[in-house]
């Protein structure tokens, strides 16, 4: 469904600063599974997410979506398979302070402009399917780390996209909630969809839902496989 | 309610939540804003108001005034002018006027003595305008004593005193009887100080005013059009001194609006990031801060506006006033009738609204075009 063809990307090119982030990478991402990239810090396992997520761009290589090219799509066209294609769950939650629960999750449907009393309603929903109804109307910065994960997993699910992108997802988290994380993962790749996880985290990387590990080290693919060295 | 406009409201509803969530920020802006378009329109309504008043008051005055220049300077001149005068064709009208200045060291002001052209005092008695009768506690029937150039004391009885309504050109005013002028300048019958002129056809005041200056080569014909003009640039230039000395805190807010745009917080630049991330377009998000700029300055600029318009028109007091109505120990008790001028509203919205906005969304338009990922690292 995704797929990456010697994608290369280079930071601040032609300045001094000039760094390269990824090297010929070569990556197929089937529909419906969930793919998880491990590997250190600085290995390029969030970059990777972001070419794959739309969120920037591969300075050489193609990246398809269902045979579509992607990564010569005017930025106009990005947004758009963004906010229907792809959801996205960040390391830091990038929750927006000052915003409700509620107003954070329903963001990225403005663009698609539905009836609000429809958004509302499949809004609340979803705060009602990760335990979340009582903080409807909380202003994001008095959640728990815990809670605001689950409000950055609502908003990634309102425009009920087909992939989901969750870069470092149990950073921020204890086991316990890291383990409830992962129960929730396990439901979405149930409903259908595709997962792209970036972890270190062995909960992650070893849970048995994982179909593809991935692992990386200075920009470059090592190894990849089943979660328990699986081919 | 179609997609499009479902589209506008969530922006709206998200830029509304946007200045609501900074509040002390916002308040802080919209307050400088405020008091800089207060300021910048008080100037700009103030003076269009006293061109105003004086194009008004001057509406009936001669067409043309003939003053005799000796030396290139202004000089008496001679009465016999007038049967000249009386043979052009044209003139509907004429009449010698006798008029000067006087300084009165008790109140330290310059008194402008004339001869009307109408209901002149009876001798030894005055009509006095309403600055000079306040500055020299004076009232009807009472005695207004001056000491001419010879050293020679005259005393007038005030008859009345004019009307406040014209304060603006007659403050300073003393009208008097013919003779008492001549006497008190020493002044003899053969002398006036111009001559008045009324044309038949205004369409042909410059043909008339040409003929003059043939027919009377010492003399200069000043047009009232010339006169209007000379008071619109008085004005003008007074406005121009005080927006001169206002362009420095237009500088400083425009400084103000860039650096903070230009300076977005990481809060902003992350916010714009995300909002890119989960799928808003360049467009959405500068729509969405236009509006937000939009919202701010609109707001600042009909509150500066409407207290700039309180200010000159309702308030006794007046920043101001003193330098556009011009610097005078016998100030005029003017009160500017209210008046809105399009053109006026217009230019003000246009060097400050557009600026400002201009500041704010370049900077954001810098960032909002990056690439989502590149703005929340």
């Amino acid at each position: 469904m995704i797929e990456l063809h010697q994608v290369n990307r280079i930071f601040n090119q032609g300045r001094p600063n000039e760094f390269q982030g990824l090297y010929d990478i070569d990556l197929d991402i089937p529909r419906g599974t969930i793919t998880c990239l491990q590997g250190p810090s600085g290995s390029g396992k969030t970059t990777l997410l972001s070419l794959v997520g739309c969120l920037a761009r591969p300075t050489s290589g193609r990246i398809t979506l269902d045979g579509d090219l992607l990564s010569d799509l005017p930025e106009r066209f990005l947004a758009q398979v963004r906010r229907s294609t792809f959801g996205f769950v960040f390391q830091r939650f990038n929750l927006i302070r000052g915003l409700t629960v509620l107003e954070n999750i329903l963001l990225p449907a403005y663009p698609l402009a539905p009836e609000y009393r429809a958004l509302r309603t499949r809004g609340q929903e979803l705060l009602a399917r990760f335990r979340l109804e009582d903080r409807e109307r909380l202003a994001v910065e008095h959640l728990s780390g815990g809670e605001a994960q689950r409000v950055a997993i609502c908003r990634a699910l309102i425009n009920d996209p087909e992939v989901l992108i969750a870069d470092e997802p149990t950073a921020n988290l204890d086991s316990t909630l890291s383990r409830e994380l992962m129960a929730i993962v396990r439901q979405l790749k149930e409903e259908g969809r595709t997962l792209v996880m970036a972890s270190h985290d062995p909960i992650v990387c070893k849970d048995a839902a994982i179909d593809h590990l991935v692992t990386m080290r200075d920009g470059r693919i090592i190894s990849r496989g089943g979660p328990h060295g699986r081919p | 309610m179609n997609r499009f406009f479902r589209r506008q409201r969530y922006l709206v509803d998200h830029t509304l939540s946007s200045l609501r969530r900074h509040p002390g920020r916002n308040l802080a802006l919209l307050i400088v804003y405020t008091l800089l378009i207060f300021l910048l329109a008080s100037v700009l309504l103030f003076a269009g108001s006293l061109k105003r008043e004086a194009a008004l008051l001057l509406r009936n005055s001669p067409e043309i005034i003939l003053q005799r220049q000796v030396a290139g300077r202004h000089s008496l001149i001679p009465a016999a002018y007038l049967q000249s005068i009386g043979r052009l064709r044209g003139v509907r009208k004429k009449q010698g006027r006798l008029w000067g200045y006087f300084y009165d060291p008790v109140v330290r002001a310059n008194y402008t003595i004339m001869v009307p052209a109408r209901d002149r005092p009876a001798p030894g008695s005055v009509v006095i305008g309403a600055g000079l009768a306040r500055e020299r506690r004076l009232g009807r029937g009472e005695y207004f004593t001056l000491r001419s150039a010879a050293g020679k004391v005259f005393s007038f009885q005030v008859r009345d005193i004019l009307n406040p309504e014209s304060e603006l050109v007659s403050s300073d005013l003393v009208l008097v009887a013919e003779e008492d002028f001549r006497a008190f300048f020493a002044i003899g019958p053969e002398w006036y100080t111009d001559i008045s002129l009324q044309v038949a056809n205004p369409r042909e005041v410059v043909k008339v005013a040409e003929k003059l200056t043939e027919l009377l080569p010492d003399t200069r014909p000043i047009l009232r059009e010339e006169i209007l003009r000379t008071y619109d640039a008085v004005f003008s230039w007074r406005q121009s001194v005080v927006l001169v000395l206002l362009v420095g805190s237009v500088l400083a807010f425009l400084i103000f609006a860039w650096d903070r745009a230009a300076g977005l917080s990481g809060e902003e630049k992350q916010e714009i990031g995300i909002l890119k991330a989960v799928g808003w377009e360049t467009g959405d998000i500068l729509r969405m801060k236009f509006l937000e700029g939009g919202i701010v300055s609109l707001v600042a600029f009909l509150a500066g506006y409407l207290l700039a318009y309180l200010h000159v028109f309702y308030s006794p007091v007046m920043l101001f006033a003193p330098v556009l109505k011009g610097w005078a120990i016998l100030y005029p008790a003017f009160r500017p009738v209210p008046a809105l001028d399009g053109l006026q509203v217009a230019t003000l919205f246009f060097f400050t609204v557009f600026p400002y906005t201009l500041a704010t969304i370049i900077p954001i338009w810098r960032v909002a075009i990056m690439d989502p990922d590149m703005v929340m690292r």
